[in-house]
């Protein structure tokens, strides 16, 4: 398969030369996903401690809707997040549609129910292998959160990946409320599908390689933080 | 452990905090730019690349080109969107003026649409005297023919000609793909299928395996492309005053000119006919 060869070549010769438009692509797809990442984190992990610590009527539906929502399709996000950011819709006027700020936006979407659900999940074992002794301490509810959140760090920062996987390699999201504007909205993924539109199927080949490189360098730097700190910590 | 938290916590924030300033301030470093509702086949021919650059040496405005389908485009413009629209969809376009989105509509350049199908051409079509014969050839063979599917100006255009040629493009031969330019080339290339693609996707298609063009130059297959001067009273938050600018330079003597020097692989893509 000549193309496959090709895009090997293709990927090197892109990292190689330092084309500051590609350089541009990647900042840009980097920054995007960790600003997604980090917001959806600041409201899922809470979310989903609270989730796993309180009982009350509805839990279970509001748990499976958050376990059902990890598998939202990027596209039905992308479409909900533009008709929300139209000019003809209801956050029309901030006019944040075809700008990074939308990519953002629709990525905390999709990320979002990923990390609440898995941080659901964890949190709740844990709180259950603890309970006695949190009562026994008569810590709140409230004051339980940090805790079991920290202990359970280094399973959240799977989950956290996790959320990043999902941001880096989504398209259609961020096709849709980004508009892929060359040097403005466009970032690895967009340009994958433009470049296979164009049938440079060795280039289109060759982003995916550089994107797929990037994304595991993020996962081995957070398999080494997480490693380290756990040999330390204990 | 909790300064060591703390510490941690406050980097984080600091980060993201940095990134989403960053993000805003992107935003907001051009102010003077339109955002351009237009078609797959200007941008990816790269004409945009060539004649934008222009522009904005002239008159200091950026053009951000979404590339989206004509009936994408058209929907994007009519929930006021973008600040301009540059689509090819004569009839479309008149109907949008006629509605109320749009003030003006000009004429600004024409490339052309040919038929591409595998080289050995199993329907015979290169045969054919024009267009209709072509189609009706293929339609006959019952030759596999890839549709864009997707109400694009491209799609619509294939749609009248099917039209003309007397002949309801329907049964197993005839696939409607729903997707753009390219991806229906990628596809027609897979199954060795007829298609109808501008001029300009084509020539910078690099993906043709089997593929050739076996029909051209019939009148019936011009693509007309015009740009539309969006409605101040429909959209008073749009950049009219820029948006002018663009729509009157692409019609002006430079944007033309601009349009004509435009080259891929040695071969002009679009003529200019601004009347």
């Amino acid at each position: 398969m000549p193309a496959s060869d090709n895009a090997f070549h293709t990927a090197l010769a892109l990292v190689l030369s330092m084309d500051p438009a590609l350089i541009d692509i990647v900042l840009l797809s980097l920054q995007v996903s960790f600003t997604a990442v980090l917001i959806a984190c600041l409201l899922a992990l809470p979310l989903g401690a609270a989730l796993a610590l309180w009982a009350f009527p509805g839990r279970g539906v509001i748990v499976v809707l958050f376990n059902a929502l990890m598998g939202l399709p990027p596209v039905v996000a992308g479409l909900t997040v533009y008709l929300l950011l139209s000019r003809a819709g209801p956050l029309g006027e901030f006019g944040l549609l075809f700008t990074p700020s939308a990519m953002v936006v629709a990525q905390v979407v999709l990320v979002l129910p990923i990390i609440t659900a898995l941080t659901r999940q964890q949190i709740e074992e844990l709180h259950h292998e603890y309970r006695e002794q949190l009562t026994s301490l008569g810590m709140s509810k409230l004051r339980r959160i940090p805790t079991l959140l920290w202990d359970a760090r280094f399973g959240l920062i799977t989950v956290i990946l996790a959320g990043f996987g999902r941001a880096s390699a989504e398209v259609g999201a961020v096709m849709i409320v980004g508009g892929n504007i060359d040097g403005v909205t466009r970032v690895m993924t967009t340009a994958i599908v433009l470049e296979t539109a164009k049938g440079d199927l060795p280039l289109a080949l060759g982003l995916g390689i550089v994107l797929l490189t990037l994304v595991a360098v993020v996962n081995g730097a957070a398999y080494v933080v997480g490693e380290t700190a756990r040999r330390r910590l204990g | 452990m909790p300064l060591n938290k703390t510490k941690t916590a406050i980097t984080i924030l600091g980060l993201g905090l940095g990134m989403v300033l960053s993000l805003g301030s992107q935003a907001q470093d051009d102010e003077r730019y339109i955002t351009l509702a237009s078609t797959t086949s200007t941008e990816q021919s790269g004409l945009f690349d060539a004649i934008i650059p222009k522009f904005r040496d002239n008159t200091g405005i950026d053009v951000h080109v979404v590339a989206v389908g004509t009936g994408q485009a058209f929907e994007i413009a009519r929930r006021g969107d973008a600040d301009s629209l540059l689509v090819h969809d004569t009839a479309g376009e008149e109907q949008f003026v006629a509605d109320g989105y749009a003030t003006e509509r000009r004429d600004v350049m024409v490339n052309d649409f040919v038929i591409i199908g595998p080289s050995d051409d199993p329907a015979g079509i290169g045969e054919a005297e024009t267009v209709d014969e072509a189609f009706s050839m293929i339609a006959e063979a019952e030759a596999p023919f890839a549709s864009r599917g997707d109400d694009s100006g491209t799609n619509r255009a294939e749609l009248r000609l099917w039209e003309s040629a007397g002949v309801e493009p329907n049964g197993e031969w005839y696939r409607e793909l729903g997707s753009g330019m390219g991806p229906t080339l990628n596809t027609a290339a897979g199954m060795d299928a007829y298609v109808m693609s501008d001029r300009a996707t084509w020539v910078a298609f690099d993906n043709r395996q089997n593929l050739d063009i076996l029909f051209e130059g019939d009148e019936a297959l011009f693509n007309q492309y015009g740009s539309l001067l969006l409605s101040e009273e429909r959209h008073p938050h749009l950049k009219h005053d820029l948006a002018q600018q663009w729509h009157e330079w692409l019609v002006s003597e430079d944007g033309q000119q601009a349009i004509a020097d435009f080259e891929l692989k040695g071969q002009q893509l679009f003529f200019p006919n601004a009347k």
